[in-house]
Order: structure tokens, then C-alpha cells, then sequence
């Protein structure tokens, strides 16, 4: 390679994104999909139920994030940043379909960027603070059990759009769980601190683990029209992975996930929510002319 | 690990020198398990470990900004190449390792201050412009600086390079279209691009280091063919290339003395503040402490995850051995 060749090139266009060392998943996932609204989908009920699950994916990739520069060690930093890269994937794919479902043709931007904490939709535990490491693993293996549950069943969905971004995303979310898991053993079954900090973290968390399976009535008109999947339905497999997960990790059985009613999905958000907009969209905000 | 110097009966060094020396004039790579002079194993050593800690260091004037990118599209880019930066300290780190180091001895000299990185990363990343300026104008030095280490003698390094720099080209071209974009924008994005070029541009020549006559270990750097170009001629080329790139984007490089000179067929160009440079390298840059303190703090709090880990698998290797 000769530096004169690189430069060259600076200005031209360039295609595909194979430079990058780890893959980002800016392949188009839709590419070839039919975006029409399947016969007899209300649009405006599937644009909520898109916003519903990119939320937990954009406001979990946004806590994520913080963990690059921060972590244990350099391999952590790598592995997060590509979880949080894969979850900013599935969220940019799912707020563009809720802007076309609803008609009013808002991009991924506008969702991201020009909403109140009121309008978004994300489980409060995508929220939660960041706190120590044990904390992003036991929330990172709550949420991806979950979605990976109801992602499996979305595959079959019978609007196209979502059944794509379905197939993509529950190779990464098994690769999620999969890290997670690897991490709640070594943190339970490590030192006594390590447990320690675990079972604290199950303990702060678990409130928060009842709302990811109560259902919002657009998720349940979407799994009766064989659009989405009824979190409801995935209740009893997720509490059966995490209690095998968490007593190999020499903790106890986690109780039953406590009854919950919907809250986030309403946009009724903790405190922790605001500040978190605050800054994901502080640049933007600033600059609302600007084109980036 | 032990270093791996072949074991020679007394006399035999000359020999080994003789061989080393035909192997790097003849622009042979020289492996972890060759013979080779302490001088150069002390020199890699330094330079490689040196270069992961800029690449681990660098991730935080851009990572400041991953979290209020102002696109999503921008915040997958960001995230994508910060996340490629820790590849690159790890595949470097890798490569000091083969000369007979410890990632975490090195990890530890970084944070207690005892070795250095590229100074271009004590300066502040103040507005979003600088996320496209830091990978126009400092990953293009980078680039400069690196394309020739492809040709390095040591083999690790050399073939690592291959790798990062292919990597930084890409992010180079990131940074670039993000100031076309900006410039194409508004007149306040416009003056963001040209504010954060004025603030970079001398910073950016400085990473070539100081004037070839001030530079005491180039010389023997080069005899060794880690090293295959001097810093003034580094240097001048990166203004070279960079002249038309500026004209492309519309926005004005910061040096009154910068004009084509037609006898020598380069841009002339001022001197960049030495003094300025001095100070930054001996740690008292705008940034210099927080830079080393973040990455302190992370290993220090992650301590407790590392020691459960271990634990884990002393456990575990234990009870295998024991079935």
C-alpha cells in the first residue's frame, strides 16, 4: 500500500464497509424487503409497537456506550461498543419502519432526536442507571433474554419489515446473552466480592424486570394480528434462562418476576430517562438547521 | 515471559550481528525468535508499546463525543471507529508482547505516567467538528507516519501496520465526509469546521515529531529500518497532500507562510511551536493529566472484575484437572 494511494482516494466515493475491523451492521437489512403494510395492520398501532422495542435498543446502546474508555479491560470495551453498535442497528431500522408505518414519514433522526421522554416508549430498566460492571452484566442478560424471546417470535412476523429485522437481530442478541452469561459466572462463581456485587445488582434490578413482561394493549392487538409477539407469552421461558443462569453462578433462584403494570411503554419513565436525552440529543438540539 | 535472545557461545554475537545486519540490509523482516542487538529490541519496545498507548489514549478525545452524536448514522460511525481504536492498541500490544513484555506491565507504566503517547491526544475535542478534523488531519498524519512502518524490519509491527492502517484510511475518509457535509451546512457549522481546523492544524504537524536535527534516535532508527523516513520529510509530505484537500473543503489552513514553492515542487510552510510541543511531551498539555487519570480510574475500579475472572478460572481449570 502507498500513502499517495490513500490520499488519492480521500475525496472519492467509497462503498461498503468492510474496513472497519469489527463490522458496525451498516449493511442494509432490509435491502429487497417489501415495505408495504401487510392487509389489515393499523399503522399507527405498528409504528407504536416499532418505537416500543427500538427505544429499549436505543436507550440501552446509549448507556452502553459510556463503558468505552471505561471498562475492566480493553476487551470489554471492544465486546460492549459491538453490542451497543448492534442495538443502535436494530433501533435506526425500527424507528425508520415506525416512521413509515404511520405515514408521516419521520426518519430514525426524528425519533431519536426530536422527542420528548414522554413519547419514549423503552421498559424503565433500559434507563437504569449505568453503576458498576456487575450491574451492565445482570441488565444486559435480563434485557437480552427477553428481547431474544420475542425477537425469535417476531422471525415469523407477518409484517415483512419487522420479520427482517427479526432474523438479523437474533444472532446479536444470542451473542448478547452469550456474553452476559459468560460474565455472570465468572462475577458470581469468582471472588466474594464479585458475588457479592452480584446477587446486589439482582437485587436493585429485579423490580424492574416485571414491566418487561406486562402488555401494552398496541402489543397485544399486534400479536393477535400476527405482527408481534405478546411479551406476556415469553414470561415463563426468560424466568427459567435467568434462574438456570444465575444458580450456575452460585446465586440463589431468582424470585418470580414481581406483577407489573405498563409503564415505560406508556412513557411513564424514572428520573434517570431525562438527563439521558438530555445528552443523546444535546448536539442536535443545537443545531436544528444543521445537516450532518 | 522471558525474552527470547538465542543463546550464543562467547564470540558468537559477532556473527549475529553480521547475520542481523545482512537480514536488515537485504529488507528481510526480522522475527521474535531471531537474534537481534538489545538496542533495537529496547527501541521497538519502546515505539510499539508507545503507539498502543496512543491508539488506547486516542479513544478519548472522539469517544467524548459518541454519546451526543448528533445522527444516529454519526453515532454508529463514532462508536465503530473508537471501538476499531482499542482493536488496534490490542493487535499492538500483541506485538510488543512477541518482543518479550507484558500487556499488563505496559498497562501499567501507561497509567503510573512512565511512558509516553502521540501528544496530540492532551488537546480538547471542543465541538462536533472535531470528531471530522481528528480523522481528516490526525488520522491522515497518523497514516503518513504508519504507511511506511508497513515496511518496518520487525515483522510483528510491520504486519500490524498492514492491518491499522488499511483500518485508518477508512476512518480518515469518515472524517473527511463528515467536514464535506459540515461545510455543505450551515454558515455556523461552516465556521465550527474552520475554528476546529485552526486548533488542530500545528498540533497535527507536531506528531511527526521535532526537526530531523533535534531527533537523536531517527538516525539509528533507520539504519535499523524500523524507521524508513525522516519526520521533515514526513512532515512534508502530509502538507503536500493535505494542501488540496483543504481547497477541496473550502477552508483555510492556519499558516501565512504556507505558498507552493515551484523550484523545490513542495509547499513551503511556517515552523510550528517547538516550545509549545516541549511542553505538551513533558505533561503539561491542556489534557495531559485527565487523559492518564480516566484510563487509571477504569483499570483501578475494573480490578475487582479482572481478580473475579482469574478466580473463575482457577476454579475451573482446577476442577477439570481434578475429573
Amino acid at each position: 500500500m502507498s500513502g499517495d494511494h490513500i490520499y488519492s482516494v480521500l475525496g472519492e466515493e467509497h462503498g461498503g464497509d468492510t474496513r472497519w475491523a469489527f463490522g458496525t451492521g451498516f449493511t442494509d437489512a432490509l435491502s429487497g424487503v417489501d415495505t408495504t403494510l401487510p392487509g389489515g395492520v393499523d399503522g399507527q398501532d405498528l409504528a407504536l409497537y416499532c418505537q416500543m422495542l427500538g427505544d429499549d435498543a436505543l436507550v440501552q446502546a446509549q448507556r452502553l456506550v459510556h463503558w468505552v474508555t471505561d471498562a475492566p479491560e480493553l476487551e470489554e470495551e471492544v465486546a460492549l461498543a459491538n453490542i451497543a453498535l448492534d442495538l443502535l442497528g436494530q433501533a435506526r431500522l425500527l424507528l425508520a419502519r415506525a416512521g413509515q408505518a404511520d405515514g408521516t414519514g419521520r426518519d430514525e433522526d426524528d425519533f431519536a432526536y426530536r422527542r420528548g421522554s414522554a413519547e419514549f416508549r423503552n421498559v424503565r430498566l433500559a434507563e437504569a442507571p449505568r453503576g458498576d460492571f456487575a450491574r451492565a452484566v445482570v441488565t444486559l442478560l435480563v434485557l437480552s433474554s427477553a428481547r431474544l424471546a420475542v425477537f425469535t417470535r417476531l422471525a415469523d412476523s407477518r409484517d415483512p419489515v419487522l420479520a427482517a429485522i427479526a432474523a438479523k437481530a437474533v444472532n446479536e442478541l444470542a451473542y448478547h446473552r452469550e456474553y452476559a452469561l459468560s460474565w455472570t459466572l465468572r462475577l458470581g462463581d469468582g471472588t466474594p466480592y464479585s458475588h457479592e456485587r452480584t446477587v446486589a445488582a439482582v437485587a436493585d434490578l429485579w423490580p424492574f424486570t416485571g414491566e418487561l413482561f406486562a402488555t401494552h394493549p398496541v402489543e397485544a392487538r399486534m400479536a393477535a394480528q400476527g405482527v408481534g409477539a405478546d411479551p406476556a407469552d415469553v414470561r415463563e421461558e426468560v424466568h427459567a434462562v435467568l434462574t438456570q443462569v444465575l444458580t450456575t453462578a452460585t446465586l440463589d433462584a431468582p424470585a418470580p418476576f414481581p406483577e407489573a403494570a405498563v409503564a415505560g411503554r406508556e412513557g411513564r419513565h424514572t428520573p434517570e430517562l431525562d438527563p439521558l436525552l438530555d445528552e443523546l440529543q444535546k448536539v442536535a438540539r443545537e443545531h436544528p438547521e444543521a445537516t450532518w | 515471559m522471558t525474552t527470547q535472545t538465542a543463546q550464543a557461545p562467547p564470540g558468537a554475537d559477532l556473527d549475529l550481528q553480521a547475520e542481523f545486519d545482512a537480514k536488515v540490509a537485504a529488507d528481510r523482516r526480522i522475527e521474535p525468535r531471531d537474534w537481534m542487538p538489545e538496542g533495537y529490541r529496547r527501541t521497538l519496545v519502546r515505539q510499539v508499546s508507545q503507539h498502543a498507548h496512543s491508539e488506547i489514549i486516542g479513544m478519548q478525545p472522539e469517544g467524548d463525543w459518541i454519546a451526543s452524536a448528533p445522527s444516529l448514522r454519526r453515532k454508529a460511525i463514532l462508536l465503530a471507529k473508537v471501538q476499531d481504536e482499542a482493536g488496534h492498541g490490542l493487535y499492538l500490544y500483541a506485538a510488543a508482547e512477541t518482543l518479550g513484555v507484558d500487556r499488563a506491565d505496559l498497562t501499567q507504566r501507561l497509567i503510573e505516567g512512565r511512558q509516553k503517547y502521540s501528544s496530540i491526544f492532551n488537546y480538547p475535542s471542543l465541538t462536533f467538528a472535531d470528531v471530522g478534523v481528528i480523522g481528516w488531519l490526525v488520522d491522515g498524519a497518523a497514516i503518513c507516519n504508519q504507511v511506511p512502518l508497513c515496511r518496518s524490519s520487525f515483522g510483528p509491527y510491520a504486519r500490524a501496520m498492514v492491518r491499522i492502517c488499511k483500518e485508518e484510511s477508512f476512518h480518515q475518509r469518515q472524517g473527511y465526509e463528515l467536514l464535506m457535509r459540515m461545510m455543505e451546512g450551515t454558515g455556523e457549522q461552516r465556521r465550527m469546521v474552520q475554528d476546529s481546523v485552526d486548533r488542530w492544524w500545528w498540533p497535527s504537524l507536531m506528531m511527526f515529531g521535532p526537526p530531523d536535527a533535534e531527533s537523536p534516535n531517527t538516525q539509528q532508527s533507520m539504519a535499523w529500518r524500523i524507521k524508513r523516513d525522516t519526520n521533515d520529510d514526513l512532515r512534508q509530505k502530509f502538507v503536500d497532500m493535505t494542501v488540496p484537500q483543504a481547497e477541496k473543503l473550502g477552508v483555510t489552513l492556519p499558516d501565512p507562510e504556507l505558498v507552493w514553492n515551484e523550484g523545490r515542487g513542495h509547499h513551503d510552510f511556517g515552523e510550528p511551536d517547538w516550545t509549545e510541543f516541549k511542553q505538551v511531551v513533558s505533561g503539561a498539555g491542556p489534557k495531559n493529566a485527565e487523559r492518564v487519570e480516566r484510563r487509571r480510574a477504569a483499570h483501578e475500579k475494573g480490578a475487582w472484575v479482572r481478580e473475579a475472572a482469574t478466580a473463575y478460572a482457577d476454579k475451573h481449570s482446577a476442577k477439570e484437572a481434578a475429573a
